[in-house]
Parts: structure tokens; C-alpha cells; sequence
């Protein structure tokens, strides 16, 4: 149960013309507001609604105030604590209101992402918003509709039964009489109504019915987007804003023994903070703050602490698994008894190294601290949840810390942690004058966490018909999700495992499922080439579950897969896999050409096809489908964070080679639209069907089996050795 | 030791006193408050701070503000004339080749530098010249159809 009563009342925008901001004495006028509220910079005053909620993080049991407004110019204020990070949670999320209001979704002004204003929908992570916060706002929107129906219904005294909605006007069937959402909302009986909760069993408007879902809706900021009107988190001024830089260590592990801060303390404009490990500078420039921070850096002395590097990584979390004795494998049939009596018995490992999430916008933040309370404008993932991690690190009261996210400029699920929204915290306390943290790149790539490094050990039986009849599956470190294999087998174990992980390590796009399906569809594909069978066939062979059969069938069909794979030369492979995670289903073919001089792997064709339920915004479902391709290339191909003494040896976009234009292949992308189940996400899944694919492939052309993500680099020495 | 620095930004001449060697970047962002170019790696491999600088596709990131004096510089904000987006901006609003967006107003400049110079480019031209703007969402398929249309829709593109 969250205790959080810091919504008292949405209030309509009129009530703004002579509202007073209450931090920064600054008069919003309406027109203002109304702008602010697409940036999510819009601050309540006033009481009313009680906020308390049901259970933490899923948005319900909320008071339908805390999710919907009416305005009495016709607009619709919505309510949602998810972050629009790239991945068209905006437009899909104004949709869903939209649906269920029966009006068109340009009259919804959805404020997004801010621990005062919105309800805590909980992070903005693994697929949930689709899922979870849609079916939130649908039932928030619904309910409003029922309730203004009903007092439509009460006012000309007939029953709601009688009542059409359509447009955001109410319609008595019979005698054609109407008033509009607008109309009702003068009324001072709405905002009782309102208090009252959302309806878990409201009817939501089935798929086929949909007006709004369903369609491509542009983001409704796309405008703000073009003109650079938006503000990122990196690009929130406040009056009198200093920009702060943070000393960092010189390794992981290393602990700060002593400095020398006095250069920088003599330094005009200058704020220096020393509290404990945490160093940081402040400074009317971020170029003044940076000379602060190098003025005294050499002073510091370090106490450094041993690091293993990435090329012993992968011996190093094996030796540190939690197997044997430590944990227990799920298992069906009997695993040993299977491998025992199997005609041929293969056992294989496969690797997946460290990388980052790389979003465009590192982490940013600015820190304003007024009478004691602190306001946070951050690129992070949740905002209920970094105010949380605030309260804890800072000790300051729940009610006196607010964190807005603004649109931010992309995370990956890299941006679950606030690192950037403590240090300005901290850094505006002491300078009494707000803060802007913003890391570079090279901060970015070495104290954000990252996509976790896996060892994965298989081992698969085959009977003397070629079946499959015996899967031992051994993850270690980078996670459970998508371990469980799709295909029929009799007889299986399978164990994800954890590790001490060096680096520090978090949730990313899919997870560890891009690292379980890759090694899982490489060694498919190696028990099928031991069966002597077609990839195809030895998969459908095995497959029992419809939605993957029908994505696996759909991308060899448009990708023309048995005349392709009768044309493999040394020079040209393809090569397929498929997979399942959150609840959505997929299936890559792809083409690669192998410069065997230079030991260069080109992708030159991508063919995927995808099911995640009934699509929501076919056109923002592309662009996330087309974006976790190429996403995927990167990491099957190039990305790895190289590391040794605890230092980041190629914390640099020279040096860490992310998918560029001249990466991107020819892409297909077949999206199927299946109705008869609920929608899941699509932002995440699309990826995991690509590094498998990719390699192999390459074996398919040139025999090699690549076991290590990424690729690019093993195909090399193999070929130029 | 500070200097005297002009900026035309946009068509309006800008001064500021400051350390010559700050990034362009930073003199836009912090003493202008122009953030349309933003910060994605200070060392001019992601082009998210790309401006135009009497035309030419610059990184400003990676261009000390002295190398700017007296230069027209266009971000942006600069792009549109009144409520008429540039033909660029229509065109990535029109495909909807936005995800983040925080890499748009570097690629879409990027872009007019390279319609400013060659109007009816190739795909393989395209790809070329955007090589150096990196987009993490992965927008590319959709990027590169925009530019595309803005392409195929003019003879020459005119850069205020």
C-alpha cells in the first residue's frame, strides 16, 4: 500500500490563470499551462482527491480523479505515471483513453511521468505498458464515461440505458437531446463523482468495435519533436541554474582516500562538495565545472581495488555460477537417462559479453531544492520509483520530493536508476541554486549499468530418427527470461544460474532473453545440421505452439526460405530462429554475405515477422520492430564492453561500434494482427530472433560456428588465422 | 582569458564574453538557451549536435565557439520559417522517422546540409553522408525514407 496523498486535485486549466507556481513564484497563465502540459511541467494546488492505491505500481484501485479530468473547454486531462522514452507510450496510451471516452484523441492531454501528478503505473520496464497500464487508463476512461453518462442520465432523469455517447456529447436516443463532456464538467457533481474509484469490471470496448486503438496515431508531441520546441531532461533551465560535474573513480572499486579541494574552492563561482565518496563541482558553465574537477583530480588519492578484465570474464562468472549444489534445475522426464540412451549427444557453450544501452541522451538531471522540498526533472525510468531511491539516499520526507520526467531521449531499460537526479539533488543543496547533471558519454558508458554477460551450457540428445529427445540448458548470470524452451522435448533441465557479476548490471531491451534465445536457436541449429535435417523443418518438427509456428511459417514463407537456402555459397548464408518472451512471438530470417579476405560478416536482408496480439498502433509497432532489428545487429555483431583493471577500454562511439546507416540491411517486417487474445508489448521481443539468425547464417556459408556475441570480431581471426 | 564572441543565431546576432575554447555546443545550450543541438558523445561521432555553420554541417560539439565567431549558425529553431516547417521537418513528421527524437534535429540538419549540396542524391549517397548520425532507436528505415521524400520533392533546397 502506497501512502502517497501528494495529488490533491487535478485542477481544470482556468483555475491556472492566477495560479501561483509554488516553487518558483512564476504566474502560469493558461495558455502556459496548457503548453506545459505536454512537458509534464505543470504544478497542482490545490485538495480534494485522495490518492491512495490499491497496490503499488499498477496503477488501480486509484480514484477516477487521479486518472481522468474533464475541462470545460472540451479537452480531457489523463493521467499516467509511464515515461514516453521513444517507444510511443504517448500515443498509445492517449489512445486508450481516447477509446474509452469516445472522443477523438486530439482531445486528450495526457500528463505523463510525475510523481505529484500521476499515478504510479509502476517503471516503465519489460514490456508492462501494452499489458498492464493500457487495461489502467481504459478502465479510468471508462469509468469516467459511465459516470458522466449516468449523471447525464440524472439530470434529464432517465436511464443511462437510453443514453448514447459518441464524440464526447451525450445523446438521449429518444428525444435527441445532448450535452457534452464539457457541459457536464462545469458541474461541481463531477468532481464527486470523480472520487470515486475506478471500476475494475467496467466493459471495455472490444477489439473489433475499436475506433481509435488500432490505428497509426502519430505522437502527439511529433511537432515539438521536429521544431526542437521539447525539452529533454538535459535541456530543463531553471533561473539561476549552475551545471555540476562529479568526480568520478578511476576504476571500479577504487575509494577516494584523500584530495586536495583548495584550487577549486578558490575558483570564482565555484561550488565544491565533499561528502564522504561523493565529490562534485558546481559552476555557472559545465566547461567552468570541468576545469574545477581537473584542477584538483590530480590531488586525489585512490585505493584501488582488483578487477578481472573482459577477456577472463566469461572462466570468471562460471567459476563464481551458482550451480551444483547451489541451485536447483527445473526438469522434466529424466535428463541422464535421455543423454544415455541417445544415438548422438552434442554439448556446447555459448557466450554473450557485457554491452550498454547507449540511449542518445546519457543521464540528466536538474535539482531545485524551495523551502525544503526538492523538485527533480530526470530522464529515468520511473518517477514514483527514483523519488523513492531520493527519500531513502537524501532522508528527506516522501512529501517533499517530486520527480518529473520529461519525453527523454531513449533508455532501453538502461535508465531505471537516478544517478544523476541524486548528484544534482546533493549538488543544488549546497550551491542553494539549482543544479544541471548531465553525464557525458564516457560516464555513460562506464557507470550506468549493463546488459548482464552470460555463459550458457547445452547439451541436446538425438535418437537414431534424428528427434530431439533429451535438453539440459545451463544459464548462467545473465537472467531467466526466455529460458524455457518452445520445442517439444521429453526430456529436459534447465537451470538459470547466478553469478557475481564484476560489472554492475541491469535490466536491457528483452533482457536475458536475447542471450538464453541465442544460445538456444544456435544449438537448434546445430542439432538440426547433427540430424542432418533442415533448420525449418527440424524446428517445425518440434513445435507445438501455434503462435510460433505461424510467425516461423510467415517469415520462411515471405523470405522465400527453401529455394534461399538451396543458393548458400561460401560468400552468401542464411540462416533462421524464433522465439517467445512477454507474451509475443518471433521469427527472423536473414541474409549475410561473408567477405572472407577481411573476415567481414554484412547483413543484407532481415525478414521478421511478429505477433504481439492485437496491434495497438501498427505504425509505432514498426518503427519498434524495425528499431529492436537493427538494435539487435549491434550486439550479434560488434557491441562489447572491453574492460580490464576496472577501467572501460573503449568507453567511446570511436571505440564502440553501435549500428550506423551503412549497417542497416534490407528489412521486412510481416506484422500479424491476432484478436482473439489480449495485447502484449512489442518493443522488446523483435530482438531476440536476430544474433541467432545472423550466426547461423555465417555457418550456413562457411561452417563456422560462432558461440560468442558479438560475432564480427571471432568470424575474423577464425577466417584471417 | 575570456573574448568577445558573435553568434548569428537563427538570423539574430548574438554576444557573449566567455573562454574562447567552450564548445559551440555549450555556448548554444547554457548562455543561449538554444537546445535544439544536444550532446550525445562531445567528440563529434554521433552527430547529435550537428548545426549548420554558414550552411556547412557542423559539429558543434566539437567546435570551439572561436571558430564560430561571426558565423551564421542554424539549429533547429531555426528551420521553420513562422508556422511552415522546412520540407525536412514535414517530411519526418509525414514518415513518422521519430522515435526518441532526440537525434532528429542533428539528423535532419544533417540532411539540408547535404540537400544544400546535392538536391537529388542517391540512396547510397544518403546513406553515405548520414553515416555520421547515429540513431539508438534505430530509426534508419524510416529516416532514410524521409530524406527521401524531401529529396524527391525539390530542386534545391535553400538554407535560411
Amino acid at each position: 500500500m502506497i501512502k502517497d496523498t501528494s495529488i490533491k486535485e487535478i485542477l481544470q486549466p482556468e483555475h491556472f490563470d492566477s495560479a501561483e507556481e509554488s516553487s518558483g513564484q512564476i504566474k502560469i497563465s493558461r495558455r502556459t499551462f496548457m503548453q506545459l502540459l505536454s512537458t509534464g511541467l505543470l504544478i497542482t494546488v490545490t485538495e480534494g482527491v485522495s490518492f491512495a492505491q490499491g497496490r503499488s505500481g499498477d496503477g488501480r484501485g486509484i480514484a477516477v480523479a487521479a486518472r481522468v479530468q474533464i475541462n470545460t473547454d472540451g479537452t480531457i486531462t489523463v493521467m499516467t505515471g509511464k515515461v514516453e522514452e521513444g517507444q510511443g507510450s504517448r500515443a498509445e496510451l492517449s489512445q486508450a483513453a481516447a477509446e474509452e471516452l469516445r472522443v477523438n484523441v486530439d482531445k486528450i492531454r495526457l500528463v505523463m511521468s510525475d510523481s505529484d501528478l500521476t499515478p504510479d503505473d509502476g517503471r516503465t520496464a519489460g514490456s508492462r505498458t501494452t499489458p498492464s497500464t493500457v487495461p489502467a487508463v481504459r478502465q479510468g476512461a471508462a469509468t469516467a464515461r459511465e459516470l458522466l453518462t449516468r449523471l447525464a442520465g440524472t439530470q434529464w432523469n432517465v436511464e443511462p440505458g437510453t443514453l448514447d455517447v459518441h464524440d464526447g456529447t451525450i445523446t438521449h436516443k429518444t428525444t435527441g437531446k445532448k450535452l457534452t463532456y464539457a457541459d457536464l464538467a462545469k458541474s461541481k457533481d463531477v468532481a464527486v463523482l470523480f472520487k470515486n474509484s475506478v471500476s475494475s469490471d467496467v466493459d471495455l470496448t472490444p477489439v473489433e468495435k475499436w475506433e481509435t486503438m488500432g490505428t497509426s496515431v502519430p505522437r502527439p508531441n511529433i511537432r515539438d519533436i521536429v521544431t526542437g520546441a521539447h525539452r529533454y531532461p538535459s535541456d530543463i533551465v531553471r533561473p539561476n541554474m549552475l551545471y555540476g560535474k562529479i568526480l568520478r573513480p578511476p576504476s571500479y572499486g577504487a575509494t577516494l582516500e584523500s584530495i586536495d579541494l583548495s584550487k577549486a574552492e578558490a575558483m570564482k563561482d565555484v561550488v565544491v562538495v565533499r561528502d564522504g565518496q561523493f565529490v562534485g563541482f558546481a559552476a555557472p558553465t559545465s566547461f567552468r565545472a570541468t576545469q574545477a574537477m581537473e584542477a584538483v583530480a590530480g590531488t586525489a588519492s585512490w585505493k584501488t581495488a582488483p578487477h578481472p578484465s573482459s577477456k577472463e570474464i566469461f572462466a570468471y562468472l562460471k567459476e563464481h555460477a551458482r550451480t551444483g549444489d547451489r541451485s536447483r534445475p527445473r526438469t522434466k522426464g529424466s535428463i541422464d537417462e535421455a543423454l544415455a540412451k541417445a544415438d548422438k549427444v552434442l554439448s556446447e557453450t555459448y557466450n554473450v559479453a557485457y554491452i550498454q544501452h547507449t540511449p542518445m541522451e546519457p543521464r540528466a538531471a536538474v535539482a531545485e531544492w524551495n523551502d525544503g522540498k526538492l523538485t527533480v526533472w530526470a530522464g529515468v525510468d520511473g518517477p514514483h520509483q527514483v523519488k523513492g531511491d531520493l527519500v531513502r539516499t537524501l532522508s528527506v520526507e516522501s512529501d517533499r520530493v517530486r520527480v518529473i520526467v520529461p519525453d527523454m531521449g531513449s533508455g532501453f531499460g538502461g535508465k531505471h536508476s537516478g544517478e544523476a537526479a541524486e548528484e544534482a539533488a546533493r549538488l543544488a543543496k549546497a550551491a542553494g541554486r539549482p543544479v544541471s547533471v548531465r553525464w557525458t558519454r564516457a560516464e555513460e558508458f562506464t557507470w550506468a549499468y549493463f546488459r548482464p554477460a552470460a555463459v550458457i551450457e547445452c547439451k541436446g540428445g538425438l535418437d537414431d530418427k534424428g528427434s530431439l529427445t533429451a535438453w539440459d540448458f545451463t544459464s548462467i548470470n545473465p537472467g531467466g527470461s526466455a529460458i524455457d524452451t518452445p520445442y517439444n522435448i521429453a526430456n529436459t533441465s534447465i537451470l538459470s544460474a547466478g553469478s557475481d557479476s564484476p560489472m554492475r548490471q541491469g535490466a536491457y531491451r528483452c533482457l536475458a532473453a536475447t542471450a538464453n534465445n541465442f544460445a538456444r536457436e544456435s544449438f537448434m541449429d546445430e542439432l538440426a545440421a547433427a540430424a542432418g535435417a533442415d533448420p525449418l523443418a527440424f524446428r517445425l518438427a518440434h513445435l507445438e505452439n501455434e503462435r510460433i509456428r505461424t510467425v516461423l511459417e510467415a517469415a520462411a514463407r515471405h523470405f522465400d526460405w527453401p529455394s534461399r537456402r538451396k543458393k548458400v555459397t561460401p560468400e552468401t548464408g542464411v540462416g533462421l530462429a524464433c522465439g517467445t518472451e512477454k507474451n509475443s512471438v518471433v521469427a527472423a530470417c536473414v541474409e549475410v554475405g561473408i567477405d572472407r579476405k577481411r573476415g567481414e560478416i554484412k547483413v543484407h536482408h532481415v525478414c521478421e515477422a511478429f505477433e504481439c496480439g492485437p496491434i495497438q498502433n501498427p505504425a509505432n509497432l514498426l518503427s519498434q520492430v524495425q528499431g529492436c532489428i537493427v538494435m539487435g545487429l549491434g550486439g550479434a555483431l560488434r557491441e562489447e564492453m572491453e574492460f580490464e583493471n576496472g577501467k572501460i577500454l573503449n568507453a567511446s562511439f570511436a571505440r564502440y561500434l553501435v549500428p550506423r546507416f551503412k549497417d542497416v540491411p534490407k528489412i521486412d517486417v510481416h506484422l500479424i494482427n491476432k484478436t482473439d487474445i489480449p495485447s502484449a508489448g512489442g518493443g522488446e521481443t523483435p530482438i531476440i530472433a536476430i544474433a541467432p539468425a545472423i550466426g547461423n547464417a555465417v555457418f550456413a556459408a562457411t561452417g563456422i560456428r560462432l558461440r560468442a556475441m558479438p560475432m564480427q570480431r571471432a568470424l575474423r581471426a577464425d577466417l584471417t588465422s | 582569458m575570456d573574448a568577445t564572441i558573435t553568434l548569428i543565431v537563427n538570423g539574430t546576432e548574438k554576444t557573449v564574453v566567455t573562454d574562447p575554447q567552450r564548445p559551440l555546443l555549450d555556448v548554444l545550450r547554457e548562455d543561449l538557451h538554444v537546445t535544439g543541438p544536444k550532446y550525445g558523445c562531445g567528440e563529434g561521432r554521433c552527430g547529435a549536435c550537428t548545426v549548420l555553420m554558414d550552411g556547412k554541417r557542423t559539429f558543434s560539439c566539437s567546435t570551439p565557439v572561436s571558430m564560430a565567431n561571426k558565423k551564421k549558425i542554424t539549429t533547429i529553431e531555426g528551420l521553420a520559417e513562422g508556422n511552415s516547417l522546412h520540407r525536412l521537418q514535414q517530411a519526418f513528421l509525414d514518415e513518422g522517422a521519430i522515435q526518441c527524437g532526440y537525434c532528429t534535429p542533428g539528423m535532419i540538419l544533417a540532411a539540408a546540409a547535404l540537400l544544400n549540396e546535392n538536391p537529388n542524391p542517391t540512396d547510397e549517397q544518403i546513406v553515405e553522408w548520414m553515416d555520421g548520425n547515429i540513431c539508438r532507436c534505430n530509426g534508419y528505415t524510416k529516416i532514410l525514407k524521409a530524406i527521401r521524400r524531401a529529396a524527391a520533392q525539390i530542386a534545391e533546397v535553400k538554407i535560411p
